[in-house]
């Protein structure tokens, strides 16, 4: 990705107050430039773009690269003041038929990868529901997400942060510890690994989806069970460009719901155990598949992301936390920490214990936080929580 | 849906068959002086010795060739051993008063070390004798009687109990308790005093009912045990260290605490003896130390020998460890440099001969063994053909060649042999000579390089079991150090008395630290190599078959480019003594290129062919033209962003020390978790060590829990401009039509450097070129995404195998590689493995070790595995050393993994980062500062001790059912690795071959075959390209 822009350096203006503009629609090129200083406004480019490329009658979103070769939208006068000052020293525009743009082809620019088209494609998404109310800032970036909702077990949440092209340190801390586990002699105590602290400010903490006292159950697919605190340590820096991290929250109540399929509480349940028994069928992988099939099906996974600072409606329902405002519940998941922090290691592992236990009992009865007072939008907490 | 695959081989049942016999996990032998020994003892009729350590290890030792190791299952202290003569047995006493009996046994007619039985010593109380019967509290003397078929054993109580040996039973009823002694001793020698520990029991050569018992006050008693009675009483009134009885038994001799001795007669006089005829202090008359073991012994030619150790002047010569040799008028006092555990004498013990005639006296130190021909006037030092003190000086790098061709090994052999004095005609040879090494001549000879701290460069004879010296190179007379002065000043005012006699070569006091050999690189082909320190000194030298006098060039280089704000606040560089130096046969430098600033050299290549020497330290690399004698490259690899670096060093240490300080606590952290975990039964040994190198160090209980910090390693750290591999390589850099010379360097922050070379090509039939300048041009440039620090670099060819040597196709030693194009770059870092294509450096296959094992790697190197089912078939692959001491085999290029097994325990930081790989899939890593661990990887290239003795006692099938359990170290080197295997490898079938394959020839380079399986699993390697978040960034400077 890197390698292009260095190339362009070779045409560069020498003029620093013109910024060169390379406007690409479909297979074809236009180049201008533009002042540095005094852009315009993102209507006048609009035009200007439509007509250089004579394509005035079509509607088209624009977007560009930004340094880190993401693709941002310019559909505003900010975000496009945004794209002119940073064009390092070229300001690439990629633009696309709206249409196609909304219908999950992604911007169709041939230079970019897939996983950026993704991200470009999530991007259009608060612009089609136009009746969602969505403040600024426009040109986000994902840094986080919840995957897999559909194959993990209710109480592991599987968390990507995409440290990509954030100034942010990750920061976060993991700690050994004890998990108690149910065995078939009872329950039994083993080594865990456990997130021990955050950072404040930090990516792990504004995602809201770490918490202290989690524990770690794999990353990046492989699970860390036998693994030394310096193994998983070294397994996470390692893979701290693309980090997936699958963890047993210690807060349990604001687990992910299974989108679409969660009628019925009981019906939850009974695929959470189908999907958990399966789940761990399958750690052991077919042999021969390549892991880059894989990571490709994986970079494919795109609907459970969870974007700082907007009301996501395609990312998976949750009830919002408790004492917490509704508005921002997403992203403030951790707005509970103060009661996450309270649980001790010793709360923790206990809690740990007893959520299948608890698994077992609600499974049996009927839950009774149906009773609870929901918001309409027909979110609800079920599984196990524990309350201690 | 799936998320996430391992990355693992089909269970394809060819492939597998083919990974056993191509690749096995063993632990063949350890090389060096055993860490910390405790105790000593000789057989006199099979003439092997056993060497105890603190760590429970017995080492048996005859021929070269011919060793046995043994590892108590208790993690003790040896603290005596004693040969059952003839019977190839040994009984050992450990500090946890627990008895052993060992065998040496024959299987397949290879003989082992097994343990026999064991006896644990009731575990009563002691007390001391007057009130109810004497407990065996514990042993401080053994005594064998009989043949070996019974012990005395002499208690801390006084009392002296009786053992029968081949049962390892307690005789009840004869044990001989103090009081019964104190019979026959007059009462005012009584008058209420307690006897005492036993010190000392003595045997009589011809009378085996006789035993001198010696007691701690000094009481003296030959107790008949026939008799039941005391034959006679020596009433000694000086606290008793020794004893040693004469062999016609007339005459005894005692050493004692104030370090005096005394000689006693047992004929002439009546009982109780009272005074002994000669009573003197050898150092007085100032107070002495003690003489902690005397030992007389008679020759033919008249006179005797007196051979004690300790007695020293306590206030001028107390802290000295010496051994006196006392005959007639000469005495010679022996001075040491390390603690003396143990000594004897090599002499007959036949009961017919009247003569001990004492050939040979072997002492055990701790740190070497030293052995003096005492039947040559003067006395001198036997050279010692196993047991090198590899740590003679700290050992600081280390290397192995491979296949080294019988010139060099000729040319190198004959240096060493003139570095040694020649021996006098009619010295004897090692005295200690039992069993027969029934391993075949190696066909190949490989060498061991070891830097050590003081400059010097050691070559050792890595063939076989036995680690032999060849030759010691020393840099340190190149360059002026200040210590020289002082020590010809110390060594001239020297009194005569006592007569010391400088003994031994370990001297753990290096002159200089900037000394230190850092790297080593030798051309096996062109017997040039380069030796690059602490102090940034880079020195090309040149064997030689004569001593020469020349002058050698010294240039210097810059490698921080005029950044700015550096200066340097560490050490200075060494200054070079100009003008012509007397240089002896052997390597001679030719040239010294010091690096500025200087800093250690952390990466050094050596291209004979091209006569360019590449060095790189903390701050950047360097290319230097030997033959012109000229810089061709300077290149600073700091970040600009390393503030730490650009501060200057001032920073730096502070960072070092705050890195040294993690570092220890994440060690000692590592350890105390290590400990909670299940013992690893094949690394007993280095447990051991390491317990004991843990009680050194005071434990600290640090109660804040552990915890990691997640971070991405970012460009800005400190150390990243550390310059951590350098490679040349004859391929395609510019354009896929034309190859030519590069150079490749990697750093500690990811970065790839890659020079295209312009050199000028050798005149016809001359390996000298020509006069031109050699030019670099910096070709591409590649930033690994992940930034871990790259620790190798190699380029495959065509067929997807490294390139060779320099000189190595040319001299049809290696088949030449495929130019043809289709060149790949195998870039190894911390982190992954990743294979690039060449020219356009695009990622082809890659392996990300540590995301899917989380571990590091620490040491990698390329090696060719031959099948032991057939002849001619081998493959190149990768080994891999990790942080965890696990060893991983990978193809070539396919980076599929093969086989893992674990090697070393994850604490032994030293041990993994000694850790040296062959070209034939073995490897070498230290187990503690003074040995060397041998193990292959490779299921034919095996090297482990082979060796037979001829014992007199048969073993019967009635001792066989006391068997308890085999030694770890046998059943390795029994031939079933399966105990070894990681379960990963799951095959655990023995080793078929391995008993007769030993020092099988290594297999040629020249003769590799075509890698079929391989290449057809590249074939279906895919290209992946998932990471683009880790895409490298390639910087193409030649476009």
């Amino acid at each position: 990705m890197n390698r292009s822009f260095h190339k362009s350096q070779t045409l560069r203006f020498y003029d620093c107050s013109a910024v060169e503009v390379k406007s690409k629609f479909g297979a074809e090129f236009r180049r201008f430039s533009l002042d540095r200083q005094k852009p315009g406004k993102f209507e006048d480019f609009y035009q200007l773009v439509v007509h250089t490329h004579h394509i005035a009658n079509t509607e088209v979103t624009i977007g560009y690269a930004d340094v880190h070769g993401d693709l941002l939208p310019i559909n505003n006068d900010d975000n496009f003041c945004k794209a002119v000052s940073s064009a390092n020293p070229l300001l690439r525009v990629f633009i696309q038929k709206r249409e196609e743009a909304e219908h999950g082809g992604g911007l169709a620019t041939g230079s970019l990868s897939r996983r950026k088209k993704a991200l470009a494609l999530r991007e259009e998404g608060p612009r089609r529901r136009a009746h969602l109310h969505i403040g600024l800032p426009h040109d986000f970036r994902p840094v986080s997400s919840i995957i897999d909702v559909d194959i993990l077990p209710e109480t592991h949440r599987r968390v990507r942060l995409y440290r990509h092209g954030c100034q942010k340190p990750l920061g976060f801390y993991i700690r050994d510890g004890v998990s108690v586990r149910v065995a078939p002699q009872g329950l039994e105590k083993v080594p865990g690994i456990f997130i021990s602290r955050m950072v404040p400010g930090g990516l792990a903490e504004s995602t809201g989806l770490l918490a202290v006292d989690d524990e770690v159950l794999e990353v990046n697919g492989i699970e860390v069970a036998g693994k030394t605190l310096d193994q998983v340590t070294d397994m996470m820096i390692a893979n701290s460009h693309n980090l997936i991290v699958t963890v047993k929250p210690a807060n349990q109540r604001n687990n992910v719901l299974r989108g679409g399929r969660a009628a019925s509480g009981s019906s939850g349940r009974s695929s959470d155990s189908a999907a958990s028994s399966r789940h761990s069928l399958q750690a052991p992988a077919p042999p021969g598949l390549p892991a880059a099939a894989a990571d490709d099906m994986e970079s494919d996974e795109e609907p459970d992301v969870v974007l700082e600072g907007d009301l996501e409606p395609r990312a998976a329902p949750r009830l919002p936390p408790p004492g917490g405002g509704g508005g921002g519940g997403l992203t403030r998941l951790n707005g509970s920490g103060p009661a996450s922090g309270l649980h001790g290691g010793g709360a923790q592992s206990r809690e740990s214990s007893l959520h299948s236990l608890h698994r077992l009992i609600s499974s049996l009865r009927s839950d009774p936080r149906h009773s609870l007072a929901l918001p309409p939008g027909g979110v609800e907490e079920h599984g196990p929580a524990v309350t201690l | 849906m799936m998320k996430f695959r391992f990355r693992r081989q089909g269970a394809d049942p060819q492939r597998e068959k083919l990974k056993q016999e191509l690749f096995a996990f063993n632990k063949t032998v350890e090389h060096g002086f055993p860490n910390q020994p405790s105790a000593l003892a000789f057989d006199p009729e099979l003439r092997i010795m056993a060497i105890g350590t603190r760590s429970g290890a017995v080492k048996i030792y005859g021929a070269p060739g011919v060793e046995f190791t043994g590892l108590h299952r208790e993690m003790a202290t040896v603290t005596q051993m004693h040969f059952l003569p003839g019977q190839g047995r040994l009984l050992t006493l450990l500090d946890d008063s627990s008895l052993h009996l060992w065998e040496i046994v024959h299987h397949n007619g290879c003989a082992h070390l097994e343990e026999a039985l064991s006896f644990q010593l009731p575990a009563r109380l002691g007390f001391d004798g007057a009130s109810g019967p004497p407990t065996l509290a514990h042993i401080t003397v053994i005594l064998l009687v009989a043949a070996g078929n019974m012990a005395a054993l002499g208690t801390e109580g006084g009392s002296v109990f009786f053992l029968d040996v081949p049962t390892l039973t307690l005789m009840e009823g004869q044990t001989l308790g103090p009081e019964e002694v104190l019979r026959s001793v007059p009462d005012d020698y009584r008058c209420g005093k307690a006897l005492g520990p036993v010190e000392s029991l003595q045997g009589h050569v011809r009378d085996p009912t006789r035993i001198l018992i010696g007691y701690s006050r000094g009481l003296l008693v030959i107790w008949n045990r026939a008799a039941q009675c005391a034959d006679r009483v020596f009433l000694g009134n000086q606290q008793l260290e020794s004893l040693c009885w004469e062999r016609s038994g007339s005459t005894l001799v005692s050493s004692h605490s104030d370090g005096s001795y005394a000689i006693w007669s047992a004929d002439a006089g009546s009982s109780p003896v009272m005074q002994p005829t000669v009573a003197t202090m050898p150092y007085g008359p100032f107070p002495c130390k003690a003489i902690n073991k005397i030992l007389w012994r008679d020759c033919a030619s008249g006179g005797h020998f007196i051979i004690f150790s300790g007695g020293m002047p306590r206030a001028s010569y107390g802290d000295r460890h010496c051994v006196s040799v006392l005959r007639a008028d000469t005495l010679v006092t022996l001075d040491f440099t390390s603690r003396i555990i143990d000594f004897f004498t090599v002499h007959s013990t036949r009961p017919e001969d009247e003569f001990d005639e004492p050939q040979a006296l072997a002492v055990l130190l701790e740190e070497e063994l030293v052995v003096l021909d005492l039947q040559m006037p003067g006395w001198p030092v036997l050279p010692a053909p196993y047991l090198a003190p590899l740590h003679s000086s700290a050992i600081t790098c280390s290397a192995h060649v491979a296949n080294v061709p019988a010139k060099l090994w000729a040319r190198i052999v004959s240096a060493g042999e003139q570095q040694s004095a020649p021996p006098a005609a009619g010295a004897s040879s090692w005295p200690i000579t039992g069993g027969r090494n029934l391993a075949q001549e190696p066909s190949q000879r490989g060498l061991l390089l070891t830097g050590h701290e003081d400059g010097t460069v050691r070559f050792w004879d890595a063939s076989g079991v036995a680690l032999r010296p060849l030759y010691k190179l020393s840099t340190a007379g190149l360059f002026q150090t200040d210590c020289e002065h002082a020590d010809s000043l110390a060594q001239a005012p020297e009194d005569d008395w006592p007569p010391f006699r400088k003994v031994g070569c370990f001297d753990p006091y290096s002159d200089d630290p900037r000394l230190g050999v850092q790297k080593v690189a030798l051309c096996k082909y062109t017997a040039q190599m380069v030796v690059a320190g602490t102090a940034g000194q880079v020195l090309v030298l040149e064997l030689s078959d004569v001593p020469s006098e020349q002058a050698v060039s010294v240039a210097s280089m810059d490698l921080l480019q005029d950044r700015e704000g550096f200066t340097w606040k560490g050490h200075e560089r060494l200054s070079p003594r100009t003008g012509p130096l007397p240089w002896p046969a052997g390597f001679q430098p030719r040239v010294l290129v010091q690096c500025l600033p200087p800093a250690a050299v952390t990466a050094v290549t050596l291209h004979t062919e091209w006569s360019l020497v590449a060095f790189g330290t903390s701050h950047g690399f360097g290319l230097f033209d030997y033959q012109r004698k000229s810089p061709v490259l300077a290149r600073c690899t700091l970040h600009p962003n390393d503030s730490l670096a650009m501060e200057g060093p001032l920073s730096r240490v502070k960072s070092l020390k705050k890195s040294l300080r993690q570092s220890f606590r994440r060690i000692r952290k590592s350890r105390v978790s290590g400990k909670k975990r299940a013992v690893n039964t094949n690394s007993k040994l280095q447990e051991a060590n390491a317990q004991l190198a843990e009680q050194a160090c005071p434990h600290d209980v640090e109660m804040t829990p552990v915890q990691r910090r997640i971070e991405p390693r970012s460009a800005d750290d400190s150390l990243s401009g550390v310059v951590r591999c350098l490679y040349f390589a004859d391929t395609f850099l510019r354009d896929a039509a034309h190859h030519g010379p590069t150079m490749w360097a990697g750093t500690n922050s990811g970065s790839v450097f890659a020079y295209a070379l312009e050199v000028p090509l050798a005149a016809a039939g001359s390996e000298k070129r020509s006069e031109r300048a050699v030019e670099a041009v910096l070709g591409k440039e590649v930033q690994l995404m992940h930034r871990a620090p790259v620790v190798a670099i190699a380029v495959l060819d065509g067929r997807g195998r490294p390139l060779p040597e320099p000189f190595e196709a040319s001299r049809d030693l290696a088949q030449a590689p495929d130019m043809q194009g289709g060149h790949a770059v195998l870039i190894a870092s911390e982190e992954q493995f990743k294979v690039f294509t060449l020219p356009k450096v695009s990622a082809k296959t890659k392996f990300k070790l540590t995301a899917h094992e989380g571990c590091r790697v620490r040491k990698v190197a390329l090696a060719t595995f031959a099948s032991v089912a057939c002849e001619d078939y081998a493959e190149t692959c990768l080994a891999c050393l990790t942080n965890l001491g696990d060893v991983h085999v990978f193809s070539v290029p396919g980076l599929r993994p093969q086989v893992h097994y674990s090697c070393i325990r994850k604490e032994d930081i030293s041990g993994i980062a000694s850790c040296v790989f062959t070209r034939h899939g073995q490897g070498f890593y230290l187990i503690s500062p003074s040995e060397f661990e041998r193990f292959s990887l490779s299921a034919r290239n095996i090297t482990e001790p082979l060796c037979a003795l001829d014992i007199r006692w048969s073993h019967g099938a009635a001792q066989a059912s006391y068997k308890l359990q085999e030694s770890p170290k046998l059943s390795q080197a029994n031939g079933t690795p399966g105990i070894l295997l990681a379960p990963q490898s799951r095959d655990g079938s023995p080793n078929p071959v391995c008993g007769t394959k030993a020092g099988a020839p290594e297999r040629p380079e020249a003769t590799l075959s075509p890698m079929s399986v391989d290449s057809a699993i590249s074939a279906d390697t895919t290209l992946d390209t998932t990471g683009d978040i880790t895409v490298e960034d390639v910087q193409d400077f030649l476009g």
